[in-house]
């Protein structure tokens, strides 16, 4: 008897501490990023820092700009879910409505494995495959302008395109699964009512499995914000404003490039960098927890 | 008898003593500041120097030349580190100039490029993007693609700072490794770029500047535009050093120091 009530209560305690490990972890990062990520904003201003374009940090008069920065994050992301959605969406509604047995489980397959790919081989191809397509077409476009500044080829469009596909299994994934938790009586309604197939799709089970699309959304901007490898791989790297032919740095990359050899100021700017991006993380966490809490109510 | 056996005893320890003691373990720590550019050196140097002499620490700070000569003069440090000659004030201060290593760096091009000479000037015009196509040094009608290194580079700041286009550069891409750069601009028509000498290979052509060709002797023989020194100056002669400090410089002019110094990629100073 008591020694069961020991393993009782050894099991609870573990369950508690590993449930504690996890909130501490959030905690520390959190209080980290903020005690790290403060003082430069103190000591460079809140405006000169974000909402500056101009990044000389070992300038003579160093400037520390990071606006370019910041809105090449929202861009590049932004654009990225704009390529993705539709993709992922109707992917999506392939996979639960339309595909028979064998295609379905070919694509999921496919799905499955574009999710496990790394990041740094998305880069890869990107770099080798992606950029000297771009400086053709960056070189067709821009050929009689002598201002235009050429990149080779990597800018802020091969990065939005990579960031496209990164985004899809997430989006896929999600959708497929809330699209198919459409109890099959609604259908049978629509149907019944003689709207055709497409019609049952577009105006009644998509709509019905709306929060749950959102979810994926949501997570597909979470995952395009994060990703910092691939984009350092294809993007150029230089702080520019964040146009399609133009050679771009994110908040991921600039703290990727530059965390190296970076010290006194710089060093902490950088740690504001990373205070940002976790800020605009919070900020997708937050729609999410919101979008499934709606989901919930709804269904 | 017992006297006899008694000086036996003794001149066998001396020797003992001798051979393990030879030339008998120092102890204490050198101080080092100065330069940013010369981390990779020194880091490389006092691990190597700290693993065979395991009396002796390196402390090494990085807080740029002009800062590291101060620290020498005021007399706060052993060495002070700097990536340039001394300037003459410095040197009537007493700072006297050992250079350890020389830095190159080389501009290079991918290989179908027909131009293999830019003068100095011509080259700080492409960096600050006047000039944006290799017809206009008398190659192919291409575009030029600037490639550089991230801030806080140190071959970006010496780069810039030698050709004398610090903080004007217009970058098309920054990379954050020598190996980038040279990957870049070796798969990219109409790419240049710039990276340490060292790692200079056959998959992209390393160009001239006013005509001087990017070779070791070139630099050592001072004609090269895009070479400077590294130098880890003393107060005084090495002589008057120190003996921790006499077997820092030992070291660095030993085989191993001189391997070292190699494998950061730099230049051993004749």
């Amino acid at each position: 008897m008591n020694k069961k009530k020991i393993v009782e209560n050894t099991a609870k305690l573990i369950f508690f501490i590993s449930a504690a490990l996890a909130i501490f972890a959030v905690c520390a990062i959190t209080v980290y990023m903020f005690i790290k990520g403060t003082p430069a904003l103190k000591e460079v201003g809140v405006f000169n820092l974000l909402l500056d374009g101009k990044w000389m940090p070992t300038a003579q008069n160093p400037s520390y700009g990071i606006f370019y920065i910041i809105l090449a994050s929202v861009v590049g992301t932004l654009s990225s879910v704009v390529i993705g959605v539709p993709i992922g969406l109707l992917t999506a509604v392939f996979l639960s409505e339309i595909a028979e047995k064998r295609m379905g489980s070919i694509v999921r397959g496919a799905v499955e494995l574009l999710a496990a790919i790394p990041s740094v081989i998305y880069g890869l191809i990107g770099m080798m495959v992606l950029n000297p397509w771009m400086y053709k077409l960056e070189k067709a476009i821009f050929s009689g302008d002598s201002d235009h500044r050429f990149t080779g080829g990597a800018n802020l469009l091969a990065a939005i395109i990579v960031l496209a596909i990164m985004i899809l299994p997430t989006v896929i994934s999600v959708s497929t699964s809330s699209l198919k938790a459409v109890p099959d009586h609604l259908r049978s309604a629509s149907l019944a009512l003689g709207a055709t197939k497409i019609q049952t799709i577009f105006k009644v089970v998509i709509p019905a499995a709306k929060s749950g699309i959102l979810t994926g959304i949501v997570l597909g901007i979470g995952r395009a914000l994060g990703e910092a490898m691939a984009i350092n791989m294809v993007a150029g790297g230089a702080v520019n404003i964040p146009l399609p032919f133009n050679s771009v740095r994110t908040l991921t990359t600039q703290i990727v490039s530059e965390m190296g050899y970076a010290q006194g100021l710089h060093r902490q700017v950088l740690f504001t960098v990373g205070l940002v991006l976790y800020i605009f993380i919070m900020i997708v966490n937050f729609i999410l927890l919101k979008a499934r809490k709606k989901g919930e109510t709804a269904g | 008898m017992k006297k006899k056996i008694l000086a036996v005893i003794c001149a066998v320890s001396t020797m003992a003593f001798a051979l393990t003691g030879c030339g008998k373990e120092l102890n204490g720590t050198v101080t080092l500041a100065g330069s940013t550019s010369m981390e990779k050196l020194c880091e490389a140097m006092s691990e190597r120097f700290m693993e065979d002499n395991p009396g002796i620490t390196v402390t090494v700070e990085y807080t740029g030349s002009g800062a590291g000569l101060e620290s020498l003069a005021a007399g706060s440090v052993d060495i002070g580190n700097s990536s340039r000659h001394l300037k003459d004030g410095e040197i009537a201060a007493g700072s006297v100039e050992n250079v350890v290593a020389i830095d190159g760096i080389a501009v290079i091009t991918d290989k179908n490029n027909t131009v293999s000479d830019i003068s100095a000037e011509n080259l700080a015009k492409v960096y600050s993007g006047e000039i944006k196509n290799w017809s206009e040094l008398g190659g192919k009608d291409e575009a030029i693609v600037v490639i550089g290194r991230e801030a806080g580079s140190g071959t970006r700041d010496a780069f810039e700072e030698l050709l004398g286009v610090k903080d004007a550069c217009a970058y098309a891409q920054e990379l954050d490794s020598t190996g980038a750069v040279l990957a870049k601009v070796s798969s990219t028509e109409g790419a240049i770029g710039y990276v340490s000498l060292d790692v200079v290979d056959s998959s992209v052509i390393a160009v001239s500047i006013d005509g001087v060709e990017p070779t070791e002797e070139k630099i050592l023989a001072g004609n090269y535009l895009l070479s400077r020194p590294f130098v880890m100056a003393t107060k005084g002669d090495i002589d008057s050093q120190n003996d921790l400090v006499k077997a820092w410089f030992d070291y660095i002019k030993s085989d191993k120091g001189k391997d070292i110094i190699k494998k950061v990629g730099l230049i051993i100073p004749e």
